[in-house]
């Protein structure tokens, strides 16, 4: 079943890192209970502050799953060979992190039993109606691709000639799942934060920047810990797109910012404001706003020049400074953002709770467990066909 | 003449596509319209004489009365309260109306607010489950059976009128009345100008309430009623207009 038979025999230290994770998962799973037990009361959530770090980090984490396309793209359209040994990673990785989103979507419902009745009583007009469509589709086709490439492999032969057109399908399926993500805050006529057509565009910037980044540090993760070797050249052009990515995604922010603040709409400047100078003396994302900025500002320093990105050690920190600063800014800034102030004008502090945070703590750990897993599979195809050949 | 054929054939394609877009754009334009008043039937709506409300500022006559009938529970900390009807310091209720030559006392001027009863409501086209709808007599209805507590729609209102029960209100109505519904924690709630009462042929519990005959409730779209008369004859405004949500709760002000 899926070769599933891979995952279960491993070293030692395999072992322990899956019971570590376990015991994070099991902490979350246990503040779940007591969350579905006394309500998400238990949460830093409030009437102002109805969305928080929940719904943050699906939101960060659709754009981790739509960048597989980054790989995807240029190994199945553009038959760019180098990305051969990594383009299941990517797909790995997406499936792993579209199962944390709905997972994440799952924690923050207020009637979690009733789920369905998205489906039962389908809503077109609902964003979240089509966000729901988008991701499901999108889970089913990387199940299915990687499935179908991966027995492949293993049996050593081609894959069968009618998943080409499922995987073109994806592309497209993994553009619109972020667009559709980022359509669920910018048609809300209250919300000035997030009241920008840029919105989509800067999901997507971001996201094809810290999910190669993501894709760059597991990689190298996977080279000290299973002497696993994506080649040089694949990694060297995850950097390039991650820089290419970042760079966008930071002329975006600019482009906002002057929409912003040369127009001096008050409302649409008050979200800003609190987010970086804070507001009527409340300001407890400044200090994570301003490092959010720096690292960013410090990873462009690293990636720009060729000789600093060529560096493999510098390359990596620059993806750590990548990946924190995007996490600020879509994990935490991008919610919190839009709901202070209040349509009423209150500044609300948000802070999040420690069930709160050991919940997004423990679907982070089923994020990891899946990727250890999946990524043992594929290491492990990939280490039997080498070894064939 | 094949080539006939196909240049009629092209330019049917074509004529076909050309009414499927215009048809769509009419449905597009139809959406933006709003629905006046003087069409038939009934459209539920609200006027609010801000003037005879504020005769006593200490006056809460029309929330108590309000919540008591619909079970609202009293949390004590901001964070999880319910609330259908409440006061606003007016530069809240208004902020665009606000300036800085107002006196102190006119700025913080307490003003009712409660669900607009929106023409074109966010809340309702953002629900995943129609659990939230509009009636065909414009009000705004909850499904508390069937919200999943997305709070989607609390994201969405630009009037901050929603509540979501973040815990179990039950333990927090001071009476429960069995004649109305209470809520279960982990959905959504607000005011539904009391449509219970207008099904037996009584006004809202709120409007009822008010000793100074501040709340004036009727159907907009007869023309003798009384909501109509003060909109006709003197100044109202409304919450952000600007945003096209059309409310239906007017405000003399």
């Amino acid at each position: 079943m899926f070769m599933f038979e891979k995952a279960v025999v491993g070293s030692r230290r395999y072992w322990i890192w899956l019971a570590a994770l376990g015991a994070v998962i099991l902490v979350g799973a246990l503040s779940y209970l007591r969350q579905l037990e006394v309500g998400l009361g238990v949460t830093g959530l409030s009437r102002d502050v109805t969305w928080g770090l929940y719904i943050a980090q699906f939101t960060f984490l659709v754009g981790v799953a739509a960048s597989a396309v980054m790989v995807v793209l240029p190994y199945y359209l553009h038959d760019y060979k180098a990305f051969g040994k990594i383009t299941i990673l990517g797909e790995f990785l997406a499936i792993s992190a579209v199962i944390m989103c709905m997972l994440f979507i799952f924690v923050d419902m207020g009637q979690p039993m009733r789920v369905l009745n998205v489906l039962l009583y389908p809503t077109p007009n609902s964003m979240m109606f089509w966000d729901m469509v988008s991701l499901g589709g999108y889970l089913a086709l990387n199940a299915a691709i990687t499935l179908v490439t991966l027995s492949a492999e293993r049996q050593g032969v081609a894959p069968p000639a009618w998943i080409r057109p499922v995987i073109l399908l994806s592309i497209p399926w993994a553009i619109s799942i972020h667009t559709v993500t980022a359509f669920l805050y910018n048609g809300l006529p209250g919300r000035p934060f997030w009241l920008t057509a840029i919105l989509a565009p800067r999901f997507l910037a971001s996201a094809f920047a810290c999910g190669p980044a993501l894709l760059i540090l597991l990689t190298a993760a996977m080279r000290r810990l299973a002497d696993y070797d994506p080649g040089t050249a694949a990694v060297q052009k995850l950097g390039l797109i991650v820089t290419y990515a970042m760079l966008v995604n930071v002329f975006f922010i600019l482009l906002e910012l002057f929409t912003v603040f040369y127009s001096q709409l008050p409302e649409h400047m008050a979200p800003f404001l609190f987010l970086f100078v804070g507001l009527d003396g409340h300001a407890p994302l400044v200090p994570w706003m301003w490092a959010s900025v720096l690292l960013a500002a410090a990873s462009l320093i690293l990636l720009i020049p060729p000789r600093f990105r060529q560096d493999g050690r510098l390359l990596i920190v620059a993806c750590v400074m990548v990946f924190l600063s995007l996490w600020i800014d879509k994990g935490l800034g991008l919610i919190v953002g839009g709901f202070v102030p209040s349509p009423l004008g209150a500044v609300t502090r948000y802070a999040p709770t420690l069930p709160e945070m050991a919940i997004t703590l423990g679907i982070w750990a089923v994020g990891l467990l899946m990727v250890t897993v999946f990524y043992k599979i594929a290491l492990s195809v990939q280490g039997d066909h080498e070894a064939a050949a | 003449m094949s080539c006939t054929r196909r240049v009629f054939l092209g330019a049917a394609g074509l004529s076909a596509l050309a009414l499927a877009g215009k048809t769509a754009l009419n449905g597009l334009a139809r959406a933006a319209e709003t629905p006046r008043p003087g069409t038939p039937g009934v459209r539920w709506g609200m006027v609010i004489d801000t003037a005879a409300c504020l005769k006593d500022q200490g006056c809460t006559d029309c929330i108590a009365a309000c919540h008591a009938v619909h079970n609202v529970p009293a949390f004590p900390d901001r964070a999880h309260e319910i609330k259908w009807i409440w006061k606003e310091p007016f530069d809240r209720a208004f902020p665009e109306q606000a300036s800085p030559y107002m006196t102190r006392g006119m700025v913080e001027r307490p003003v009712l607010v409660l669900c607009n009863h929106c023409d074109n409501p966010p809340c309702v086209r953002v629900c995943p489950t129609q659990a939230t709808w509009k009636r065909a007599d414009g009000i705004v209805m909850m499904d508390w059976h069937r919200c999943i507590g997305c709070r989607y729609c609390v994201a969405a209102c630009p009037y901050g009128s929603r509540s979501f029960n973040w815990l179990d209100p039950r333990p927090r109505i001071a009476q429960i009345r069995p004649d109305f519904p209470t809520r279960s924690r982990g959905v959504v709630e607000k005011c539904t100008f009391c449509e219970e009462r207008l099904s037996q042929g009584l006004l809202p519990a709120c409007v009822e309430a008010c000793r100074e005959k501040a709340l004036v409730f009727g159907n907009l779209n007869d023309p003798a009623a009384p909501v109509r008369e003060l909109l006709r004859t003197r100044y109202t405004i409304r919450r952000k207009p600007e945003l096209g949500t059309h409310p239906e709760v007017h405000y003399l002000v």
